[in-house]
């Protein structure tokens, strides 16, 4: 039995360097490990480049780390409800990568499934296309987009059994599963722990092998 | 007209335009308010890119309010008996393989070619495409919801967009307090005139020649 190491807040955040790539799971703060983020607001840790949906709400979820100025750059789809991001960015102290959500979702899935990127339609002919390469297949153009890895993924989970199996209720999944994929350290904080068995195993959305800590929140 | 009349007349012309039976995503905003003029028996299911299909008419309640239920707003929903959940890769193999059949957004500025700008201002507004680029490019049919002039009274339909573009020849149909308009490979279609402008009022607040081929119905 592969028994995940249970861990504090203060522990997931002390596995954070500056200058690290990190993801972080949620959908305007839904979904989103707040927990872990407080801790990583306490740990002062700085220099962050963030890959998230998007920077939450004004200090609120992500919107945290904007808050306090952690992060140097971030990738992500909106930043719309948190002015902060946009204040940052305009003032030049924060780099933001704006990238369409279908194709930094899949960005993030070609990375953990070991693929070497993704072909899309999506942004041809728009600002997204600059710098990258165009294919032609079958007679369509596709933008060639890279993989996306990180050294950290941050995600949540309303269930987790003690060997790491993850149940993601309702809009809470969003980019929580496909993250923990496509880092080489994955912390799950959990809204409950059960004991292995508990649960039927059809029920888990994401296998234990994914996870290497868990955090209860 | 007051806003709140100008908006609720756009939702209810859009809805006319969904098919029974098919999966539709409304855009954040405006395009919400779709919602409440489709006929639950209609069958139309609405997709939310954060994860979900089968949104429900309600809105949440302090009995019913369930904080992982929300929308690509963020904002509480409820749930049809029927609905699923699944996680953004998923949702946008929906809306990118073709399997959304309307997308409805709202729009900073649409042109005679049908390209579509809605995303960023430079330099003052930069809220993100999202998932829009997404959902306009694989969405079978495009309809654009929105005012026909901005705020300051300038006209939003343009012989070719100024601002950085959303997509390319995306956009179908597009829908205003005034008129309705199709996009078609010859330019824009003047199709409806609403039931308190005229034909010249409309033009002059379009900054693209409208073709008109038969004498618009009213709305």
């Amino acid at each position: 039995m592969q028994l995940k190491p249970i861990i504090s807040s203060q522990q997931a955040a002390a596995k954070l360097a500056n200058n690290q790539t990190i993801m972080i799971g949620g959908f305007m703060t839904v979904g989103t490990p707040e927990k872990i983020i407080a801790a990583i607001a306490d740990a002062r840790v700085h220099d962050l480049t963030i890959i998230c949906n998007d920077t939450g709400l004004p200090n609120k979820g992500i919107g945290v780390l904007i808050h306090n100025q952690q992060a140097k750059k971030i990738i992500a789809s909106h930043i719309g409800l948190n002015p902060e991001t946009g204040t940052q960015m305009n003032q030049h102290t924060l780099e933001v990568t704006l990238v369409p959500q279908g194709t930094l979702v899949e960005q993030i899935r070609s990375a953990g499934a070991g693929l070497g990127g993704v072909l899309t339609k999506t942004g041809l002919g728009t600002l997204v296309e600059e710098g990258k390469d165009i294919i032609c297949r079958n007679g369509q153009n596709y933008i060639i987009e890279d993989p996306l890895f990180a050294d950290v993924a941050l995600i949540k989970a309303s269930i987790v059994d003690k060997a790491g199996n993850c149940i993601f209720k309702k809009t809470t999944k969003n980019f929580n599963p496909v993250m923990a994929t496509a880092a080489t350290t994955v912390i799950v904080q959990a809204e409950s722990i059960v004991e292995i068995g508990e649960v039927e195993a059809d029920q888990f959305m994401l296998p234990g092998t994914f996870v290497d800590f868990i955090v209860e929140e | 007209m007051e806003k709140i009349d100008v908006r609720d007349r756009i939702a209810k012309r859009v809805a006319q335009e969904l098919t029974p039976n098919t999966l539709v995503n409304l855009g954040i905003g405006m395009p919400t308010l779709v919602a409440k003029y489709v006929d639950p028996s209609q069958g139309i299911l609405f997709q939310s890119e954060n994860g979900m299909i089968g949104i429900g008419m309600d809105i949440p309640n302090e009995s019913n309010l369930d904080p992982d239920i929300s929308n690509a707003a963020g904002q509480p929903v409820t749930a049809l008996p029927e609905v699923t959940y699944f996680d953004s890769a998923l949702s946008f193999s929906i809306i990118r393989g073709g399997h959304v059949s309307a997308s409805v957004l709202g729009a900073l500025e649409v042109d005679q070619q049908g390209n579509l700008a809605n995303w960023i201002i430079p330099g003052k507004m930069v809220p993100g495409m999202g998932g829009a680029m997404d959902l306009v490019t694989g969405a079978k049919k495009v309809i654009i919801a929105m005012e026909h002039c901005d705020k300051r009274g300038n006209p939003k339909i343009l012989d070719n967009c100024t601002l950085p573009l959303t997509a390319v020849a995306a956009v179908d149909l597009i829908i205003t307090e005034l008129a309705v308009i199709e996009v078609t490979r010859d330019g824009l279609v003047l199709l409806e005139i609403s039931d308190d402008t005229t034909i010249d009022l409309v033009q002059a607040k379009t900054a693209a020649p409208l073709i008109i081929y038969n004498t618009p119905k009213v709305f």
